[in-house]
């Protein structure tokens, strides 16, 4: 039997690669792609429980998820952009003002 | 006028002069010595007022007590007030009358000086300062007083302060006296704390403790071997105040300030406060007969010590300071031998000859401008009425009979003679000598052929020549008053053969001086060269002021102010303030690499935040 748990466990390992993806990645794009690996991460713990406890809350809050998600990832490619402009590079480890 | 308004005002009146001096008249010459002088003036009128009002039937019962609650804490109460007995009231009558004199001699002897406004100020300042300690009814107050009056002593003797010699006699003053002050202080703290086995007891007052001390070392309350040095605590200051033997060298050096000082501050008065304090509380020392004869033979060494010093000096009110030395000595030496009375009879005979004799060479100083005795000469002509007051103060100081001098000096050495034959000895020697620096600076300065500014000196001003001749008329008159009577002393038979011995002595050294400076017969240097060992000794003043200045430069400052600097420097500032700097700066450095301006560091320090906060729900402990 497929239980909330498994969606759960799916949940966390998708937002755990997710994780991962923000440390690790040195392309600024890549920081966005896993922010929404982890987006969807969440949405599909909130899905789970809502069929599991039978409670529509959980997806509404999806909506409201991906829709905070959409305003995020304008707001984020245009942050991107800016970057770009001023560093000339979207590596993470050269965007940095501090000396040392 | 009521009594307690007459005793504040004795007291207050030269403080509310002093202000008006400093803060209205420092540009006003006549504000500032009429304040001055009507202020110890006031003092003296209620004075006397006090005094007569105090005599057989009068309303006035001694001892009487004024004062207010100064400090009022659980367990430590401390007056300020006004203690009048015939003790107080016979040593305010000397400060204030004594002093009122000076003060009308400095108008004239100061007239040309260009800080006449601030020296009135600080005279008047003293003048409370002194009132405080005579009048005092408690150890704290006279401790006060104490260091005002050194204070004040310091601002005058330096009142030509540009100056170097001055300046450093001030500070020399001040210092051997804070040197004393400390053992002084630590007698009075200790008096203190056995004063009452119960904490909220203990008091500094003068009546209780003399009340209840004796009932308490009786009742074995106090251990008797701790009252001794208590004692010799409390006679350290005495020694730094009167200038006993050996922290008399600042007594010499105060001659730099202006003569007028010399007179009130170095003869008169402040110097007599050490004498004072131990009559005062004679009660307690009187239990102490180990104390007693330290003090005894301090006073002796001191008289001795002094006359010599004083028969090898040139300058002239050098002579008269290692007089006033000599015969503090004779005081402390009277207060040592139990004499209460005595003691105190003689500072107040020396108070008029010698005020006299220092007031007598101002007006030397004041006519001629020269104070070396061998370029005088020749002042009984162009002087006269400050050599026959001279002459009259140098009899007393001699002790010839029949003026004030002979009398005191006399029941001194009649205590002396019953209770020790060795120091009756060097107390009649001591006398021989005193007449002889005495007559030989009298010949010297006034009757030999004028060697210098003699022959070219004018008589001073009657603001000067009327206190001289006041004062001499006090320095004839003075073994007449009944001072020993009034203080309680029963009248005794006189001593006939003490009398005739001293007056023998006296007219010794009389003749000698004659002999070596009038008649020339015998050479001065001859009797030098003979005692080489002692004269040189002499000359280099016992090497006493060599040895305090080694022990300053050497000891004390590379040694124990070295230790000090060295602790300083290394410890405090370089371990520990530079060490607080330095660990800070370190504890920066290895904070500053958290922020390595890479977003994916804080992230990673967030993601760490926000595990221990999502533990700190599963397990609320963490």
């Amino acid at each position: 039997m497929i239980t909330l748990n498994h969606y759960l466990s799916v949940s966390a390992l998708l937002f755990s690669i997710g994780l991962m993806g923000v440390l690790t990645r040195r392309n600024v794009l890549m920081v966005l792609l896993g922010i929404e690996l982890m987006f969807n991460a969440a949405n599909l713990s909130f899905v789970a429980y809502s069929r599991a406890w039978g409670d529509a809350g959980g997806q509404v809050v999806v909506f409201f998820v991906i829709i905070v998600a959409a305003a995020e990832v304008t707001v984020g490619l245009a942050i991107a952009v800016q970057l770009m402009r001023q560093f000339r590079t979207l590596q993470t480890d050269e965007i940095k003002l501090l000396k040392w | 006028m009521t009594i307690p308004v007459l005793a504040w005002t004795i007291l207050l009146a030269p403080l509310a002069a002093a202000a008006v001096v400093l803060l209205f008249g420092l540009h006003r010459r006549a504000l500032s010595a009429g304040a001055a002088i009507l202020g110890l003036l006031t003092s003296f009128a209620c004075t006397v007022t006090l005094f007569l009002r105090s005599q057989h039937g009068g309303p006035l019962h001694l001892p009487l007590e004024a004062s207010i609650e100064w400090i009022a804490l659980p367990g430590l109460r401390i007056p300020f007030g006004i203690l009048l007995d015939p003790l107080s009231i016979l040593m305010t009558l000397v400060v204030t009358g004594v002093g009122s004199a000076i003060f009308i001699y400095s108008t004239g002897y100061m007239a040309e000086e260009r800080a006449y406004s601030r020296f009135f100020g600080l005279l008047s300042l003293f003048a409370f300062s002194m009132l405080t300690i005579v009048l005092a009814t408690n150890w704290v107050q006279l401790f006060i007083g104490w260091e005002l009056v050194g204070f004040c002593s310091y601002l005058l003797i330096g009142h030509w302060y540009e100056r170097p010699s001055a300046a450093d006699a001030g500070k020399k003053a001040f210092m051997v006296n804070r040197v004393a002050d400390f053992g002084f202080m630590l007698g009075i703290l200790s008096l203190w704390a056995v004063s009452s086995p119960i904490a909220a007891d203990r008091t500094f007052h003068f009546q209780t403790l003399a009340s209840r001390l004796p009932e308490h070392v009786a009742a074995g309350v106090i251990p008797a071997h701790v009252l001794p040095w208590i004692g010799l605590l409390l006679f350290c200051g005495v020694a730094g105040k009167s200038a006993q033997f050996p922290l008399h060298v600042w007594l010499p050096d105060a001659m730099e300030g202006p003569t007028p000082v010399s007179a009130l501050i170095h003869a008169a008065t402040m110097v007599a406060a050490g004498v004072y304090l131990l009559a005062r509380n004679f009660w307690l020392f009187e239990a102490m007969p180990s104390t007693l004869t330290v003090i005894m033979w301090v006073g002796v060494a001191t008289a001795f010590l002094a006359a010599c010093l004083a028969m090898a000096e040139t300058d002239l009110k050098r002579i008269l300071a290692y007089s006033t030395l000599s015969q503090l000595g004779y005081m402390v030496m009277a207060l040592g031998l139990g004499g209460a009375a005595a003691g105190m009879y003689h500072l107040t005979t020396h108070a008029f000859f010698k005020a006299l004799l220092f007031l007598g060479a101002g007006s030397v100083i004041h006519g001629t401008h020269e104070q070396d005795i061998r370029k005088l000469g020749g002042l009984a002509k162009t002087m006269p009425v400050t050599t026959a007051t001279f002459l009259v103060g140098s009899l007393a100081l001699a002790g010839v009979p029949g003026l004030a001098g002979f009398f005191s000096k006399d029941e001194i050495l009649v205590l002396a003679k019953e209770h020790n034959a060795a120091v009756y000895i060097l107390g009649t020697v001591v006398a021989g000598m005193t007449a002889f620096y005495t007559s030989r600076l009298f010949i010297t300065a006034f009757l030999s052929k004028p060697h210098g500014h003699g022959s070219h000196a004018h008589e001073s001003p009657l603001v000067m020549t009327g206190p001289l001749v006041c004062l001499a008329l006090l320095a004839v008159a003075g073994g007449y008053l009944g001072i020993p009577h009034y203080l309680g002393e029963p009248h005794g038979a006189f001593h006939w053969d003490v009398a005739l011995l001293s007056i023998g002595v006296v007219a010794a050294g009389g003749a000698l001086a004659w002999l070596i400076y009038w008649k020339q017969a015998v050479s001065a240097q001859a009797i030098v060269a003979a005692l080489a060992l002692p004269s040189t000794f002499i000359q280099h003043r016992y090497y006493i002021d060599a040895f305090y200045s080694w022990y300053v430069t050497e000891v004390q400052q590379k040694v124990l102010a070295g230790l000090c600097d060295w602790f300083e420097q290394r410890i405090i500032i370089g371990l520990i303030v530079n060490g607080i700097a330095r660990a800070t700066a370190l504890l920066g450095s290895l904070v500053r690499r958290l922020q390595t301006g890479l977003v994916q560091a804080y992230v990673l320090l967030f993601l760490v935040g926000v595990i221990w906060v999502l533990a700190a729900f599963v397990e609320p402990g963490w």
